[in-house]
């Protein structure tokens, strides 16, 4: 079943429907409630290479429901550490639970003081 | 600006039953309500009721109406029997196809063309011009609603709401309409789908569609879902159906579209010259199934490509519910258009090995 619709205030966002989840100097990277709700039910995760660069507000996937294809925007950069596999295997994940299991990449970041750049639960939602 | 789009009777019900809507050809319809998957396998296994009220219906009534389909259609209408329908087209002279439609022919000497939404007032100038003036053609697309009953058990419900003393539903054969008073409104069924299941499209007054589909939906126990446009369109798709707008156009002509068994050759009719010539000569590019090898998803506009050239376009792309890969159909160079081939197409960037399949890309296991 959908996810209800929520945005979890110890997450910080990105104006392009991603979200990041910090700590240390690792980050978790998703997409919001609202990106997979305009997205449909999705089917397919394109996930980047373990050990690739990510670079800040560019693409590092792509995610497609049944009717449309969507890149995901990086929030930060760093260098991909693990890929979300249960969401290649089942990617309707991302429908169920946007910030629990349906998570996407996990990221070594290059500078984590750039995550105070990003939105905070409250900004994001004002942009929607 | 685009104008506002426009609601089918049956609009409110699908607010309420939590649809998410869409504009589709200037008309605002659901994509779907629970979800495209769901409502997708619950045509296959089950049924499905789809508002398609959004479709064209003209009724084509006089002296002339048979000479005007004559010369107007690309299938031959004198082969139908009153009760019977077919599969055919609207042509522009240069056999390109201005639409795809069914036609039926009714009793008391009234034809019915049904049309596609996007093109209903294309279809109606392009049959006008033809100035048959003992031909009289109504557009009833506004007074009429149109629900589709698709899936296996689709007959099973139909009985519980149909009229005693009337041949069951699951006796009428596909492609064959008759009136009928369904769920206490007055109807034609119409037994033609755009699933691959087996089912009926019932066509009533718009005033009364309401009542239609709650009679319909009254009867839940036999597993019948409310479904949107989003698991029409993947249906189509997995039975290789052609959406209009899309995989054909006025610039494709049906012999290209490999939908040359349902144009009756050896008549005139308008564009049949290039049709004849393209029948006897071959085409250059034909409509193929294509089935990606991977895990990808084709797409509406991806290239087709063989030996890194590009030889062709996709037209229609999905993942396939039943068959859990991605599908697409696509023009290519005639000399690719063998089942069995292997081409590839780029999907974002990335070559993935596609097949070329004989259609339908799913069947129902016998």
């Amino acid at each position: 079943m959908p996810a209800d619709e929520s945005y979890p205030a110890d997450l910080r966002y990105h104006r392009d429907h991603d979200w990041v989840r910090v700590a240390g100097d690792e980050a978790t990277f998703g997409i919001t409630w609202h990106a997979q709700d305009a997205l449909g039910e999705v089917v397919f995760f394109e996930p980047p290479t373990v050990g690739g660069r990510v670079e800040a507000d560019g693409s590092y996937g792509s995610l497609e429901s049944v009717k449309a294809v969507s890149d995901v925007i990086a929030p930060l950069a760093g260098t991909v550490t693990a890929v979300n596999d249960a969401v290649v295997e089942s990617p309707e994940l991302v429908n169920e639970a946007p910030y629990d299991a349906g998570w996407l990449i996990r990221v070594k970041l290059d500078d984590v003081a750039a995550v105070e750049a990003l939105l905070d639960a409250a900004a994001y939602q004002a942009t929607l | 600006m685009a104008p506002t789009p426009r609601k089918t009777p049956l609009h409110d019900r699908h607010v309420e039953l939590g649809a998410r809507m869409v504009d589709f050809a200037g008309w605002e319809m659901p994509v779907y309500y629970v979800g495209i998957n769901e409502e997708h396998r619950a045509v296959r296994a089950r049924a499905g009721l789809f508002d398609v009220s959004h479709m064209g219906q003209f009724e084509i009534t006089g002296t002339g109406a048979e000479g005007l389909l004559r010369k107007a259609l690309a299938s031959d209408i004198d082969r139908l029997e009153e009760g019977q329908a077919q599969y055919s087209f609207l042509l522009n002279a240069k056999g390109g196809i201005i639409d795809d439609l069914i036609v039926y022919k009714l009793p008391n000497k009234v034809w019915l063309l049904v049309v596609n939404a996007g093109n209903i007032a294309i279809d109606l100038a392009h049959l006008k011009s033809f100035k048959h003036r003992a031909a009289t053609i109504t557009d009833v697309s506004d007074v009429t609603a149109m629900i589709a009953l698709q899936g296996p058990v689709a007959m099973e419900l139909l009985a519980d709401i149909w009229p005693k003393k009337t041949p069951a539903p699951e006796t009428g054969k596909p492609f064959t309409i008759v009136e009928r008073v369904v769920a206490g409104v007055p109807s034609r069924v119409a037994y033609t789908g755009y699933t691959g299941e087996p089912g009926v499209e019932i066509m009533c007054a718009a005033d009364r569609a309401g009542d239609l589909w709650d009679g319909i939906l009254a009867r839940r126990e036999h597993g019948v879902v409310p479904s949107g446009l989003g698991a029409r369109d993947t249906l189509r798709l997995e039975v290789g159906y052609p959406l209009h707008g899309h995989d054909i156009n006025p610039k494709t002509t049906p012999i290209e579209a490999s939908l040359g068994r349902f144009v009756h050759l050896g008549r005139e009719f308008m564009g049949s010259d290039v049709l004849d010539k393209q029948a006897a000569k071959g085409v250059k590019r034909r409509l193929v199934g294509l089935k990606i090898v991977d895990r990808a998803i084709p797409r509406e506009g991806y290239p087709i490509l063989s030996g890194g050239e590009k030889i062709g376009t996709i037209t229609s792309g999905t993942l396939s519910p039943s068959i859990d890969r991605g599908i697409g159909l696509g023009y290519v160079a005639e000399m690719f258009s063998k089942p069995g081939t292997v081409l590839q197409v780029d999907i974002r960037g990335r070559l993935r090995d596609a097949e070329v399949v004989k259609l339908p890309f799913y069947k129902k296991e016998a």
